[in-house]
């Protein structure tokens, strides 16, 4: 398949998972702000922003409902979710042949819809815009899993969407990392990651910071988990590569980040995870970065444009 | 039956609105709203004289669009408008978009369609195919020994000063002879109902997803429409481009790989090119994702370097290679003219056509069947001045406020003047640009082209239209897809139906003949004989029984209790 196209998929699988995950993170914390009079808004909102990697300009004290304002509807930041949605399909747009029309119809409304919905939520409450954005992806995901073969296309974008689903609950993690152990805030951690039932389950209830540590980062089963994601995106690039098998050493450098990286969650001890959770976490951004530029230099190499006239010397 | 009487009554009604006369009641629909007809035939409508394809002139509708009148008379305007709005939103949410000065816009399509009669089709077909003929007969004499300059037919200057006479593309022999894979040709019908062409399109004629999609969309949303006759398929144009691209690749290529060459997501045909290669299931390329090496064209995958024998481009000749033509070109392929030179990769539309389809050139086609194919032309031409002849461009000159003038080189309904409509100012304009270069212009007069109603607000209007089929030439036959694009131009009195300038596209019907069954392009044989014998009832999970469930609820009861 064309290079390009594959990195379309790629970039697709990864904005439209940083839409979903943006969304269900402001719509925890969005509601705990407005509900819980005693937070401090504006401290709270800036943690947010810095951890998405959201630059406020003004030093206006921040609320909700700005917070909302620049991470979720501002054209302006590349992290918020209406620039996710409006990258996503356009990378769609331009790789049309290989995504199936449902998908390709999915994104353009979800986009199309964008500013309607926008003012909808501007006067109802911002939740009507995440579920809506939630549900989309949902929807996307659904599609993509029902429509494509499970050839290179797939997954491309299944390797974006993992990666991406590393970089986001690394993030949400360390939007927490300053939290007391017994703080409710560990709670909205796992509601934003859509873990609150299967934590709940699976550890009867008992709610402290060093387990839902754990479970986001180091779960076998649960599909939003780190350990899960590597793991996926590690298969991905597996089957990608049809080289013959080498002796020594990894077989390319996406797959020796990721593996390094799984392989260290999957040995750590789980009382020694709690010790340094910053570094951990800012270790595992790194090597996220670090792959992903592997993987384009491996596999993306669509020229650029190319002209045939020397550039006018002055 | 009674649906039948009432709509024979209101078939009747245009006439009551044509003479004028306000004191008869406006007809209603059964729910008491206005009639869509009412007023069509206006008195101060735009162009009285024009042919119009639903009614004729006392009013009666005309045969083919017998059972389509039937159907849409009865329905509520309220009806219409929210079918229309559905069309609108499929549309967008299809993505069905082409831009215009970097917006992205629907092309809007109207809820009536145009409807063509068979015979009137094979007749059109014919001339199509006729007219394909001719123009690869000229295309491949002039880049080879230009046979018909020679025998003095017509003037080497005429081919020679033609601004898309590629030099660059003599020499080049199509493995399978063929230039023009696809060739639009577009098609007006006159006062009298006659239909001429008015140019042709050798070099990427668009429109066809339009086509395509425009029958797909009303389908889904009127579907009524279809039941009442039988209209020809148009959806397998894909397979049709596809057999072509691959026939016209070199013998020795065993499975062609055909590429759909793009310049971007921002063409303004982009979504056509990206809904062709869908269609074709072949790869929709970028120039960036090809280049040259050694007279090979190779695309680059993700499995490293693919050798491509065949591309169709929708990329203008001056971008194509910038080897050849334009340097600054970041669209093209360095190196692909030479490629198709050495027999390696396949150009359709092959490069240097557009000297068959100047607007100068046009005025010769008829010449130019009757001595490559000896045969009459089954199509005539639109009456054309030609503004480099001294007779005829004095004459132009002389009548400049009854003629259209038209650039020989424009596209897309740009600078195009109307003399009747033209300030003074304009008209000595013109004739400066007329005298400084006439072989830049030519010169029609004006042609009322055919209405067909239109939707325009709450009303159904008539307004002009145009038709542009498509034919594709395999090498062994030209195909024609039943029907084509029909333009209509929306603004009132306009007759420029270009999408650039206003216009909207209507679904094109040509209906089937009584007795063809061989136009049935989805019939045939199924594959088993006979129906499928009946397959077991669909399975179930376990369920609670009644009796169970009523135990539940009753210790529920108590529980509250």
């Amino acid at each position: 398949m064309l290079a390009r196209n594959a990195e379309s998929l790629y970039w697709i699988g990864r904005y439209v998972e940083r839409a979903d995950d943006t969304a269900r993170i402001l719509d925890v914390s969005v509601h705990q702000l407005l509900e819980d009079a005693t937070v401090d808004a504006d401290t709270a909102a800036r943690v947010l922003l810095s951890v998405l990697g959201v630059e406020p300009e003004s030093d206006e004290p921040l609320d909700a409902w700005s917070l909302t304002e620049l991470a979720g509807y501002s054209t302006e930041h590349a992290g918020s979710i209406v620039a996710s949605i409006a990258s996503a399909r356009e990378n769609a747009r331009g790789a049309r042949e290989v995504v199936s029309t449902e998908m390709w119809e999915c994104l353009n409304a979800t986009f199309n819809a964008l500013p309607e919905r926008q003012s909808y939520a501007r006067w109802g409450g911002p939740h009507a815009f995440f579920a809506y954005v939630e549900e989309r992806a949902a929807m996307f995901h659904g599609l993509a899993a029902s429509t494509m073969s499970r050839d290179d296309s797939w997954r491309f974008l299944l390797l974006g969407q993992s990666v991406e689903r590393v970089d986001m609950v690394v993030r949400l993690l360390l939007s927490r990392v300053s939290d007391r152990m017994s703080s409710p805030g560990w709670l909205t951690v796992l509601r934003s990651a859509g873990a609150h039932d299967t934590y709940l389950r699976t550890y009867r209830g008992a709610l402290d910071a060093g387990r839902v540590v754990q479970f986001l980062l180091l779960d076998r089963l649960f599909p939003r988990s780190v350990f899960h994601a590597i793991h996926e995106a590690e298969s991905c690039l597996q089957q990608l590569d049809r080289r013959p098998t080498v002796r020594i050493g990894a077989k390319q450098e996406a797959l020796r980040l990721l593996g390094r990286a799984r392989s260290e969650l999957e040995f750590l001890r789980p009382q020694d995870l709690l010790e340094d959770l910053p570094a951990q976490l800012g270790g595992l951004q790194e090597c996220i970065r670090e792959a992903g530029e592997a993987v384009s230099l491996q596999y993306f190499h669509s020229a650029p444009w190319v002209a045939w006239t020397a550039p006018e010397v002055s | 039956m009674t649906t039948v009487s009432r709509s024979v009554k209101r078939s009747a009604k245009p006439r009551t609105g044509r003479n004028g006369s306000k004191s008869t009641p406006p007809a209603v629909t059964p729910n008491g709203d206005p009639a869509l007809f009412d007023g069509y035939f206006q008195p101060d409508r735009a162009h009285p004289d024009a042919f119009d394809e639903m009614f004729d002139s006392d009013g009666t509708v005309r045969t083919p669009y017998r059972a389509l009148h039937e159907a849409i008379a009865p329905t509520a305007a309220a009806d219409l408008t929210a079918r229309s709005e559905a069309l609108d939103r499929a549309y967008a949410d299809q993505g069905i978009t082409f831009s215009l000065s970097g917006q992205e816009r629907t092309f809007p399509l109207d809820i009536v369609p145009r409807v063509i009669a068979a015979s009137e089709w094979t007749r059109l077909q014919r001339g199509i195919v006729q007219r394909v003929k001719a123009l690869e007969a000229f295309l491949a004499d002039v880049y080879a020994d230009a046979q018909i300059v020679r025998d003095g037919v017509i003037p080497r200057r005429l081919v020679t000063s033609c601004q898309h006479f590629h030099r660059a593309a003599a020499g080049i022999v199509p493995p399978n002879g063929v230039r023009i894979h696809v060739a639009g040709i577009d098609l007006v019908r006159d006062e009298e109902g006659t239909f001429r062409v008015l140019e042709d399109n050798l070099r990427c004629p668009s429109g066809v997803s339009y086509v395509m999609e425009n029958r797909r969309t009303m389908a889904r949303v009127f579907p009524d429409l279809f039941t009442r006759q039988r209209v020809r398929a148009v959806g397998d144009y894909g397979s049709h481009l596809l057999r072509a691209l691959r026939a016209a690749a070199a013998p020795n290529a065993a499975d062609p790989v055909v590429v759909v060459l793009t310049p971007g997501v921002f063409n303004s045909a982009y979504f056509e090119h990206s809904l062709l290669a869908r269609q074709m299931g072949v790869e929709l390329v970028e120039g960036r994702d090809l280049f040259c090496r050694d007279n090979i064209v190779y695309m680059r995958t993700t499995e490293g370097e693919q050798q491509v024998d065949v591309i169709y481009r929708r990329l203008d000749d001056e971008f194509l290679d910038p080897m050849q033509f334009k340097p600054d070109s970041v669209l093209g392929v360095a190196g692909v003219l030479n490629a198709a030179r050495a027999g390696h990769v396949v150009i359709a539309n092959a490069v240097g056509n557009g000297v068959g389809d100047d607007k100068l050139v046009y005025t010769y086609v008829p010449t130019m069947i009757q001595y490559y194919l000896n045969e009459r032309p089954l199509l005539p031409n639109v009456t054309t001045y030609r503004c480099w002849l001294t007779d005829e461009r004095t004459y132009v000159l002389d009548h400049l406020d009854e003629l259209v003038v038209k650039p020989v080189e424009g596209s897309g309904g740009y600078g195009i003047l109307f003399g009747p409509n033209a300030t003074s100012r304009e008209l000595t304009h013109a004739r400066r640009e007329i005298q400084s270069d006439p072989r830049g212009w030519i010169a029609q007069p004006v042609v009322q082209l055919s209405t067909v109603p239109t939707k325009v607000a709450d009303q159904l209007s008539p307004r002009h239209v145009d038709l542009r089929p498509f034919a594709v030439n395999d090498g062994d036959g030209v195909f024609v897809l039943p029907g084509g694009l029909t333009r209509v131009a929306l603004p009132k009195d306009s007759l420029v139906v270009n999408s650039s300038q206003g216009g909207g596209s209507k679904d094109t019907w040509v209906l089937a003949g009584k007795s063809s069954g061989g136009d049935r392009e989805l019939g045939g044989a199924g594959l088993a004989k006979s129906p499928p014998p009946s397959s077991p009832a669909a399975e179930h999970g376990p369920e609670l029984t009644a009796g169970q469930q009523q135990q539940q609820q009753q210790q529920q009861q108590q529980r509250t209790r």
